[in-house]
């Protein structure tokens, strides 16, 4: 086996009394899909937080592709590969779905301190964002700001801009929270065919969505991990069945 | 990427017409005075444009604008003193007598607001939303504060220049010639500002702007755009400073109290944020509001105050989104 | 430099400091429930100094001079609110920073307009016109003695009104989540204007004290407004202790620095370039240690609010 791309090890997290992760442990092979699941509040969305470095833990060390990074900012994560989206849309609502693509083109390509030629007409931001577009079927609203796509358009547009950075790792908060059944079935055809190529931390509450993609899943309740295994061990589990999926 | 529409070109083509006939006309009508109304709106769309960059475009809402305008002008000031004194200016490490000359003048004033920008800003932009506006608020009332008590450059009375900076072969202290080289300085500076908010550079700063989280999610370090930003916009504002020492021939703290930078935001406001012309028009139409509120009463601010709630309340859009219509395209 | 020299500036600044805190606390209590940054704080410290001046003129008492202050300001604070503020809670606060601004405008014109452009003096009321001696040899004017004592009661009452009544706890839940207080069913209207009103009587209350100490005229509120931003960016905004602890740093840098910094720069630079630096440097003393707090804690020393 190779060495995990993703260690997290003893992350811990409170808000108040309010355990969000606590002395979390867990890894990601490289190149797997992995299911974070949990019931509401359990803390999935803060782990990510915590992955991406928005949120500085408590305590808990975090290496990623053999490096530390820890102390990493946000930015500095993300440029080294490691890519988040959210559980609510954040998009750049005044862009049209190419300009917000492109942007994350550019976070890719190193520094924007360039000042003078029109970000729009340049070839090697504008056509690597419309192939990602199309490849998400996107295409025909390449030009259409990101405000006035649909919900399920927005969310694919979100997943579009954090594919175009080409990720090392994807940090997926319930990609398809609020969509339909066919928006979210689509979703799931964009997804499997990422797997062996980007390495994903999925969260997600459809548990058809999951046991049906993850090569591995983490269970957290109340912030800890109380089994990570592959699907059909985590679907046995007598603790999982008792703490969760029991609500089911 | 489309052309601009058609209107906004209309607009914009009348604009620079008017602008740039403005001195003969008020030699025609007999009343030159419009000239230096006129000046002092190129040099206050100026300082609203450089706001505009960091405001209307990278969201960053600066309320100490005026304090670039002040060092920029100081540096002219204090250089022009030493050189008609012929006195040593202190604190620096050579023995130097300042300078008449604009080309050492300008630049000079340029490189200091920017550097106050800089230094400023890197501490400013560690803040953000209410606490930028306070934090920018009080480092220019520090600035005034600097310049009240310093005795050697007049202190609260400031200091009045002999004469405009020298540009060999040009006459600046014609009225009509230093309008026409402001105005020059105005239009470069639209042209170098609409290239600079649509490259790379610009968009990083509108993201900024639209969601800054998200662009330091994608792997950007917003804070670098920011402050770059924030000091260009410094470097304008200090410009503008230096060209408003040469039109009034006077330097002093009330250039940059903080009314200023709150006329200049007004200005911006009342013309339209984000759109660059608006600066512009905007200044045009706080200052001739000002010319005529003023002939009417003593009292203007009493309706200028109202006027402004007004507009901040129901007309977001500002005079130049009015003027070029709904489908204004966003650049 | 004497103790004696040291202890004068200390009360000095602790007056000064007290003075910050009634403008402190009303403008972080209105920006910790409402979000509101309110430009025209400082407008009502001005009508509270010149309703008290006035009345106090006419009346031939102090006393009344300051409760008229207290009463026209929080009347003009609930009228500004219920007129423009109101609309502006939803808005960004851009908006907020212009219309009060254009409040600014409106009430300094007025101010122009009703009592002319020429500063009006206020002579402290003759029983406290004398001095104490607050440690045997050391004389202190006995007003600013009942300035620093008023103060400190105000900061006692805000902190009583905060912890211990209904109105407090409504306040402290707006702080951190506006959105539960509308949730506790709570006519949240009426909790703003009440909010805000207090706020005005505190300004109008620092501004009928500090009266009798300084000429009375138009651009004293903005003055003392941006001293009060740089208290609440020190204190960190929201946080009533943090704008106490904040007044008092803000009150006592201010005074020590231009009591003490030309003295110091004398050690070192000659007796008129010592006091003309000394000026300067003292005049920018409180920025720079607003300055190292940017640095050190972003958000302020006690950060209620991000
Ligand atoms: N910023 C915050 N402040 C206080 N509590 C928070 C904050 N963010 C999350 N929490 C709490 O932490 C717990 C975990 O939240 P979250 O990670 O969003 O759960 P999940 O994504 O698994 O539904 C919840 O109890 C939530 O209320
Ligand atoms: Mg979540």
């Amino acid at each position: 086996m190779t060495e995990p791309i993703l260690e997290v090890s003893g992350l811990t997290k409170f808000f108040g009394a309010v355990a969000a992760s606590d002395v979390l442990t867990f890894a990601v092979e490289r190149g797997s899909i992995h299911g974070l699941i949990g019931p509401n509040g359990a803390g999935k969305s803060t782990t990510i937080a915590q992955l991406s470095g928005e949120l500085r833990p408590d305590a808990g060390r975090i290496r990623f592709a053999g490096t530390d990074i820890s102390a990493w900012p946000v930015h500095r994560r993300a440029h080294a590969g490691l890519q988040r989206s959210y559980q609510i849309t954040s998009l750049f609502p005044d862009f049209t779905a190419a300009e917000n693509v492109a942007l994350a083109v550019q976070a890719r390509q190193g520094h924007s301190f360039r000042f003078l030629a029109p970000a729009r007409e340049i070839p090697s931001l504008r056509e690597p964002a419309l192939a990602v577009l199309g490849r998400l079927g996107l295409a025909a609203k390449a030009d259409v700001p990101a405000s006035r796509l649909g919900h399920g358009e927005q969310r694919q547009l979100e997943l579009a801009m954090v594919l175009a950075t080409r990720p090392k790792m994807l940090l997926l908060d319930e990609p398809t929270a609020g969509m339909s059944r066919t928006e979210s079935r689509r979703m799931m055809g964009i997804l499997r065919p990422l797997k062996g190529k980007v390495t994903i931390l999925l969260v997600e509450h459809d548990m058809d969505v999951v046991f049906a993609l993850a090569d591995a899943i983490t269970v957290l309740v109340k912030g800890k991990a109380i089994i990570t295994g592959p699907p059909a061990d985590v679907r046995a589990n007598e603790n999982v069945r008792r703490a969760y999926l029991g609500n089911y | 990427m489309s052309a601009p529409p058609r209107r906004k070109q209309v607009v914009n083509l009348t604009g620079l017409l008017v602008l740039l006939a403005l001195p003969p006309a008020a030699f025609a009508l007999g009343e030159p005075f419009l000239i230096s109304v006129a000046t002092r709106i190129v040099i206050a769309a100026l300082a609203a444009l450089s706001l505009d960059l960091i405001l209307g475009f990278g969201g960053m809402v600066s309320f100490g604008h005026a304090a670039f305008l002040g060092i920029g002008a100081y540096v002219v000031g204090i250089l022009a003193h030493h050189d008609v004194e012929s006195t040593l200016i202190p604190f620096l490490p050579g023995a130097w007598h300042g300078s008449a000359a604009a080309l050492v003048q300008w630049p000079l004033a340029v490189l200091a607001a920017a550097l106050f920008a800089l230094l400023t800003g890197a501490l400013c932009l560690r803040t953000s939303g209410v606490y930028f506006i306070m934090v920018t608020l009080a480092f220019a009332q520090m600035l005034y504060h600097f310049f009240v008590s310093l005795p050697a450059y007049g202190g609260h009375d400031g200091i009045n220049l002999w004469q405009r900076s020298m540009v060999p072969g040009v006459d600046l202290s014609k009225d009509w010639v230093f309008y026409y080289v402001c105005l020059f300085i105005l239009l470069a500076a639209l042209a170098v500002f609409s290239r600079i908010v649509n490259s790379r550079f610009g968009m990083v700063l509108q993201g900024c702007k639209q969601n800054e989280a998200r662009l330091a999610a994608l792997g950007i370090a917003t804070g670098r755009y920011k402050l770059a930003a924030y000091t260009l916009a410094g470097a304008i504002a200090g410009l503008a400073g230096a060209l408003t020492a040469n039109q009034t021939e006077f330097v002093g703290p009330s250039l940059m109290h903080w009314s200023r930078s709150g006329e200049i935001l007004v200005m911006l406001i009342l013309g339209g944020i984000g759109t660059l012309y608006g600066a512009v028009a905007g200044a045009a139409t706080f200052l001739a509001l000002e010319e005529i509120l003023t002939s009417l009463t003593e009292h203007w601010m009493l309706f200028l105050g109202p006027i402004l709630v007004f507009v901040v309340l129901f007309a977001r859009r500002g005079i130049y989104g009015w003027l070029v219509g709904p489908e204004s395209g966003d650049d | 430099m004497t103790a004696q020299l040291f202890l004068e500036q200390t009360l000095n600044g602790l007056q000064q400091g007290v003075t910050l805190f009634l403008l402190a606390a009303g403008l972080t209590l209105v920006f910790g429930v409402m979000h509101l940054i309110n430009l025209a704080h400082g407008t009502l410290y001005m009508v509270g100094a010149y309703v008290a001046a006035t009345v106090t003129q006419i009346s031939g008492n102090f006393l009344w001079g300051v409760i008229a202050a207290v009463a026209a300001a929080g009347l003009t604070g609930a009228a500004i609110e219920i007129i423009a503020l109101r609309r502006l809670y939803d808005r960004g606060h851009l908006d907020q920073v212009l219309a009060t601004f254009g409040v600014i405008m409106f009430f300094n014109e007025l101010v122009k307009v009703l009592w002319g452009p020429q500063a009006l003096f206020l002579s402290p009321p003759a029983i406290l016109s004398g001095t104490v001696e607050v440690i045997p040899g050391v004389p202190y004017p006995a007003y600013r003695l009942l300035i620093i004592g008023v103060g400190l009661a105000v900061a006692l009452a805000v902190r009583q009104l905060i912890t211990g009544t209904r109105t407090g706890m409504l306040i402290r839940a707006g702080a951190t989540d506006r959105e539960m207080v509308g949730a506790l069913g709570v006519a949240v209207n009426r909790l703003f204007t009440r909010v805000f009103a207090i706020g005005a009587m505190l300004a109008g209350l620092a501004g009928a004290m500090a009266g009798p100490l300084l000429a009375i005229e138009v651009g004293m509120g903005e003055h003392i407004l941006i001293l009060t931003f740089v208290v609440v960016i020190i204190g960190g905004i929201g946080s009533v202790r943090g704008a106490l602890v904040g007044a008092l740093l803000v009150g006592l840098v201010d005074t020590y620095g231009r009591a003490f910094l030309p003295v110091v720069l004398r050690g070192v630079l000659s007796p008129t370039a010592a006091d003309g630096i000394g000026a300067s440097l003292s005049s920018i003393a409180i920025y720079v240690l607003m300055a190292a707090v940017l640095i050190w804690r972003p958000r302020g020393l006690f950060q209620a609010y991000g």
